[in-house]
């Protein structure tokens, strides 16, 4: 292997490799935070709100299963208009704005410049939330587009549309000046998805197709929203923050390189497995099934790799925070993706499709996955812009097991609910109602876990904006889950200095 | 060789996502789009249209299917929900409202199972009058209470323990119109081979 390529292979597989690594470096990280420093907070912060309020339409509309005659005479929170405007809140409020701010800061750290034309981003952030609290308005008023995952009237969806491009262009602008000769994992996923993503949204939002065809747009759109985009910023989290709170390189390269290219070709495909047993054509259908299990290639390869790296230190669990959220963001993204394989083949799709069932399964990926690792990448990234440490540690650990309970329970009661409603439906004897009935005890767990969850969200929006203001007690060491023993510590220490 | 690579990715890139465009959305539409519509589906009238946007509106299809399943796959069949459904039932259809979810019974068919304006009426108004058990949200603002039902209004026949203070609870312009909509639901129509169908075997 030339020199070359050694050097390609090693700057591809660790995000902290510099051939002239030098103490130098300590400054110049500081000065490519300082240019990220505004407008990632700003996404951030704007994001910790949604997540808040999005939770609280979340957990009113799991209410209402149990509950329906609760808030039953206000139109605005019916059950039909509260849906969507949780939806949409949490996808285009809360994950998406958490992951443009997580895409500028690792941008800056992986092409090692400054972040470009930083005030592209101001305007981005005004115009996408505008976007997003228009949109959820005009829903809860009931001026629905009436598509799953396009629900906000085209004006919102246009300045979502401009808020994105803008982003985009600032962080293409940084990559174009990069300092790196080549570039990390992390870097394919955020730049495919800036070229996907708004293809994809501009598209399905001009309403091209009718009757049937729109229901195939409409869920190749649904299923894309998370293949080009939320999936890509969960991914770049993991590929970075694993091997960077570790301090020692991904596994494989080669592995990384298959699992992108294997997720960039089938992923696409995927959709309309949401319209097995519809009338559409048994081809396509049948298209999005056979993609859909070969996605078991790039998860295999993800998975692996994510686990062959942190293999052997799984102690460093117990301590650092940010580490446990995006381990168990990429635990929960292996299972999810194996379940949703095997979730397309058509006899299981018989019993789960229609249920529950489907609904615990995309919690699993923009909860269980996506949200715990942007969880974890604010953890890391905060104290480096707030140049702050967490002021309460034991809040971050109430923050995770509140979360990661609440989303277990919800999953698992979802999972088992559904399961049996599927059943029961597919057995005529049954009456439609009795399989209502019967389904109703499981989905209190929504509920309940779903509280648990905007318990931890609550606590942890008090945290971040407490760290924001600078308040609370000041700490001089990382804020970890608990105090190392002396080896440990100075094992810990060595890998944040390494990490910076 | 820097340039070639940046090439290949963004064109790599670009190629996996249109590919995908072309197959699931683009190969349906040069299939479907020109299918005529079957003989015994009607358009929508101005107020079923209406009642449709209604429909969408308060959310009904996110607990509601329009879709009937071939025998085979799962008990619509058993359950006599129709004949399943093909492309040409939803030529009229924009926003089409297939659905994912079946919290409530499907509704491709529903006026034929259930031809009864008053018991929509009730059903909406409040859905445990009609179906004990139910978890479906009252949608109580679709309606009017009144002193006294003007003629040509539609009363609900609510049992008295429901009735407030003795006034009269009607049918407001929203409701009739969503459930002009509902009634308008029947796409038991036969099907000629070959005309409205494209379904593979």
């Amino acid at each position: 292997m030339t020199k070359q390529r050694t050097a390609r292979r090693n700057s591809a597989v660790n995000p902290d490799f510099s051939p002239a690594a030098a103490p130098a470096d300590e400054q110049s990280r500081i000065a490519l935070d300082e240019s990220a420093r505004t407008p990632t907070v700003v996404y951030f912060a704007t994001a910790v709100v949604w997540l808040v309020v999005g939770s609280v339409f979340g957990l009113l509309t799991g209410l209402k299963f149990s509950l329906p005659d609760l808030l039953g005479t206000i139109p605005a929170l019916t059950f039909g208009r509260i849906r969507p405007a949780h939806l949409n809140t949490i996808m285009y409020g809360w994950a998406s704005l958490a992951g443009c701010g997580m895409i500028v800061w690792l941008t800056t750290r992986l092409c090692k410049v400054q972040l470009q034309l930083g005030w592209f981003h101001y305007v981005s952030a005004l115009l996408w939330n505008l976007g997003v609290l228009g949109g959820t308005i005009a829903v809860l008023a009931g001026y629905s587009q009436g598509l799953e995952w396009l629900e906000f009237p085209r004006i919102f969806g246009a300045m979502i549309a401009a808020g994105f491009l803008l982003f985009a262009a600032s962080v293409v602008q940084t990559f174009r000046v990069r300092q790196v000769e080549h570039l990390y994992v992390s870097l394919w996923y955020i730049l495919a998805s800036l070229l996907w993503f708004p293809l994809l949204y501009v598209v399905a939002n001009l309403g091209l197709y009718q009757g049937v065809v729109e229901a195939a747009m409409n869920w190749w759109f649904g299923h894309n929203a998370l293949a080009v985009w939320f999936t890509p910023i969960g991914l770049a989290g993991a590929y970075y923050f694993i091997p960077k709170v570790l301090g020692r390189p991904i596994y494989s390269y080669y592995l990384g390189l298959l699992g992108f290219w294997a997720f960039a070709l089938f992923y696409n495909w995927n959709g309309i497995h949401h319209l097995v047993g519809g009338p559409v054509p048994t081809w396509l259908v049948t298209v999005s099934i056979v993609a859909s299990v070969m996605m078991v290639v790039p998860v295999l390869a993800v998975a692996v790799n994510h686990h062959l790296t942190t293999v052997g230190h799984f102690r460093m669990l117990r301590f650092s925070p940010t580490l446990r959220f995006v381990v168990f963001g990429s635990m929960s993204y292996t299972a999810v993706s194996f379940q949703g394989s095997l979730e397309s083949i058509r006899s299981f799709q018989e019993v789960a499709h229609f249920t529950h069932y489907t609904i615990g399964h995309a919690h699993l990926g923009v909860y269980g996955f996506l949200s715990m690792i942007l969880f974890g990448a604010m953890y890391y990234i905060m104290p480096r812009l707030a140049r702050w440490e967490w002021p309460y540690p034991s809040l971050i650990k109430a923050h995770f097991w509140t979360t990661a309970i609440g989303i277990a329970l919800y999953v698992v009661t979802m999972s088992i609910g559904g399961w049996i409603q599927g059943l029961q439906m597919n057995d005529a004897a049954i009456p439609f109602i009795d399989v209502v009935q019967n389904t109703k005890l499981w989905l209190w767990g929504r509920s309940i876990g779903g509280t648990l969850m905007l318990i931890g969200h609550l606590i942890f929006a008090y945290q971040f904006f407490s760290i924001i203001k600078r308040a609370g007690p000041r700490r001089f060491a990382p804020a970890l889950f608990r105090e190392p023993a002396p080896i440990e510590a100075v094992r810990i220490e060595e890998r944040a200095a390494k990490a910076g | 060789m820097m340039f070639f690579r940046s090439f290949l990715f963004f064109f790599g890139v670009l190629a996996t996502l249109l590919l995908g465009w072309a197959g699931l959305v683009g190969m349906p539409d040069a299939m479907i789009s020109e299918i005529p519509p079957p003989e015994g589906l009607q358009r929508y009238t101005a107020e079923q249209l209406y009642g449709r946007s209604i429909y969408i509106r308060e959310g009904c299809l996110y607990c509601h299917s329009q879709q009937v399943r071939p025998e085979g796959f799962g008990s619509d069949q058993a359950r006599f929900w129709g004949r399943p459904s093909v492309p040409g039932d939803y030529v009229f259809d924009k926003p089409h409202l297939l659905g994912t979810m079946r919290t409530g019974p499907d509704l491709l068919n529903i006026a034929a199972r259930q031809p009864s304006e008053q018991w929509h009426m009730l059903h909406l108004y409040d859905p445990r009058i009609v179906v004990p058990g139910s978890i479906m949200p009252p949608f109580s603002w679709l309606f009017e209470k009144k002193p006294t039902a003007a003629p040509g209004d539609i009363v609900l026949n609510l049992p008295d323990s429901l009735k407030p203070d003795g006034r009269a609870i009607v049918a407001g312009r929203d409701a009739k119109a969503l459930v002009a909509y509902l009634l308008s639901l029947d796409r038991t129509y036969p099907i000629s081979q070959g005309t409205a169908t494209l379904k593979g075997k």
